[in-house]
């Protein structure tokens, strides 16, 4: 099974929403504890090793991405 | 007292031997001196005694090192002494065990059970001092004439050919050389032979230091392995507690990375810890130790004619029972090779397997240890937050209780290695070529009950063909070992578990190499295929 990244919700903003209050009225530390346990409980749901990483590999992506671009706004 | 029994047993004198009388082109000619009477060491030379060579063992003390040091024995390792004759002893001075429980705080999180099958002729783990066990090595060694053990006998120079080795060895009575055909090193993880081939010893030291103590206590604690992360009684960090022979208990404690290592050893500081953890004062110190964690290995198990084997090849953290235990898969692994070369039944190559399989093995411990270590000591706060999700996820999820990290235990290792012919039938189970045999119990001709173990051990401890009889027994080549269960005066599967354990069916057979570990398994066994695998297995072809 390869990691999905085609819409799989049929209301995103719900889902996005959801998360987002999870947070809500949360220190920094809190959302921090918050996010660990639910990476945890959803990588467990996911089951498998390979999408786990495929997963971590587009998420770092995006923060280098993200770092390089405000790397060359600063040049 | 029991404990000052065992001590005294443990000294040794030094005596001369003809061999310190001999110089020059006189020197005297061994085909293998092993360096190092520990675990390893004493367990290599029995195993090649047994097999007929002729050994001699030097060590540079005249006693068994103080401190109960390694505790918990894997069932393998069991196996193993059970074939050099030192099982039951060990076994009946241990203290059996196969459950562990987890805390988390000052509640439960959960318990495991390591062997939670019936049929197995030993324990998951026994735990014993590592002074009994070398006591008891030792007594072994006195019975066997093909062992030489020569305390007191330190190497201080190694010069390498390609047919051997020169030692230098130094003795209360001056230095003297021997040239050996294979030097196995089992001289301990600060081994001097390692710095005597120029080898290097990398790896990872953590940070976090741990505090040992041995206490001496009536206690009535289950005999299980406790571990803690975050206990009342010390506050954010880890701690162990196992039971070991003659009212002992094994104490281990994490301590901050800044502590002061001497004044934590005081045994002032030491007593409070305990105290607040055992709720009482009523016990005595048999052992105080502090260290860190470090897990390394060499890059190359062999240099020429030297052979490293356990903590002179590979470091690893404790929490695992994967150090002493590795040692000895070392030895099983090693002996019958060397055996084979020095009889020039099989070629010098075939100790490259050795590397191969048992440097795969110390990668694996070293994986698996680190990262129990890594769970117990956090480096990052991000990780450290980790480790909170799933403990607290533990309470009340089944996947949360199996990503706590309280150590995981010693298991064979499964060999990815040249020795193996690949499967070629179907299989839904069974120990496959590289991993370990599978004890079970079945009936003899007679009625009793013997396991699979013994029954190797009866065969000779070497290449053996196990079979589930179909008619005919199958045709072995010469010197091969046959266990025969079912088919006409066969060993009678009574509890099914021979059978169920290795998916056999009518004409199934495993060939086992004579460390006991699957070599090639068939669903009908024709003697060019048994060959083929015999002479791949024996690193003839």
């Amino acid at each position: 099974m390869a990691l999905s990244t085609s819409s799989n919700f049929a209301k995103p903003d719900d889902a996005f929403r959801a998360i987002v209050e999870a947070h809500r009225g949360l220190t920094e530390a809190q959302s921090a504890d918050l996010d660990a346990a639910l990476v945890l409980v959803l990588a467990n749901h996911i089951g498998d090793l390979d999408v786990l990483r495929e997963a971590i590999a587009l998420a770092k992506r995006r923060m280098l991405d993200a770092s390089q671009q405000q790397q060359q706004q600063q040049q | 007292m029991a404990a000052n029994t065992a001590q005294a047993k443990t000294q040794f004198g030094y005596r001369r031997h003809p061999d310190q009388d001999r110089s020059g082109a006189n020197v005297a000619e061994h085909p293998v001196v092993v360096v190092g009477a520990g675990p390893v060491g004493l367990s290599l030379a029995i195993d090649l005694a047994q097999r007929g060579q002729r050994v001699v063992l030097l060590d540079d003390a005249d006693r068994i090192g103080e401190g109960s040091r390694a505790i918990c024995f894997s069932k393998r390792s069991l196996e193993f002494w059970d074939r050099l004759g030192v099982g039951d002893r060990m076994v009946e001075k241990g203290v059996v065990w196969s459950v562990g429980k987890i805390f988390h705080g000052a509640s439960q999180l959960y318990q495991f059970n390591l062997l939670p099958e019936e049929g197995h002729k030993r324990p998951a783990f026994i735990n014993l001092q590592q002074f009994y066990a070398e006591a008891y090595l030792v007594d072994r060694v006195e019975q066997l004439p093909e062992i030489d053990l020569r305390w007191r006998n330190k190497v201080i120079a190694l010069e390498s050919r390609n047919d051997g080795v020169t030692l230098t060895i130094a003795t209360p009575e001056g230095a003297y050389q021997v040239r050996a055909s294979f030097v196995v090193a089992c001289d301990g993880a600060r081994s001097s032979l390692r710095q005597m081939v120029g080898a290097d010893f990398a790896g990872q030291v953590f940070e976090d230091q741990f505090l040992i103590a041995d206490v001496k206590m009536t206690a009535a604690f289950p005999t299980e392995r406790w571990f803690w992360f975050d206990p009342p009684f010390h506050a954010g960090r880890s701690a162990l507690l196992h039971r070991q022979p003659d009212d002992i208990w094994r104490i281990d404690l994490q301590l901050n990375p800044d502590a002061d290592p001497v004044a934590e050893k005081q045994p002032e500081n030491v007593r409070p810890r305990i105290e607040r953890m055992l709720g009482h004062d009523k016990f005595e110190f048999e052992w105080i130790s502090l260290y860190k964690f470090q897990c390394r290995r060499m890059a190359r198990f062999i240099h020429g004619r030297v052979i490293f084997a356990g903590d002179s090849a590979h470091q690893v953290s404790p929490f695992g029972a994967r150090g002493a235990n590795s040692g000895l898969e070392d030895a099983e692994n090693l002996s019958w090779k060397l055996d084979r070369v020095l009889r020039g039944l099989s070629p010098e190559s075939l100790l490259e397997s050795y590397h191969i399989e048992r440097s795969a093995a110390a990668d694996e411990n070293i994986r698996e240890s680190t990262r129990s270590t890594d769970f117990m000591a956090p480096v990052t706060r991000q990780e450290a937050r980790l480790r909170q999700a799933v403990l607290s996820l533990a309470e009340d999820t089944e996947f949360g209780k199996r990503m706590v990290n309280g150590g995981r235990l010693s298991v064979p290792s499964i060999y990815d290695t040249p020795l193996s012919s690949s499967d070629r039938d179907d299989w839904r189970g069974g120990p496959r070529p590289g991993a370990s045999m599978l004890d079970a119990p079945v009936t003899e001709q007679g009625g009793g009950t013997i396991y699979l173990t013994d029954v190797f051990i009866e065969q000779g401890t070497r290449f053996t063909l196990l079979e589930f009889g179909n008619g005919a027994a199958v045709d072995v080549p010469d010197g091969v070992g046959t266990i025969r269960i079912g088919g006409e005066g066969g060993l009678v599967d009574a509890q099914g578990l021979a059978g169920k354990r290795y998916d056999a069916e009518p004409g199934t057979a495993y060939l086992l190499r004579p460390d006991g570990y699957v070599a090639a398994r068939f669903r009908n066994a024709a003697r060019p295929a048994l060959d083929a695998a015999l002479a791949r297995a024996a690193g003839v072809n």
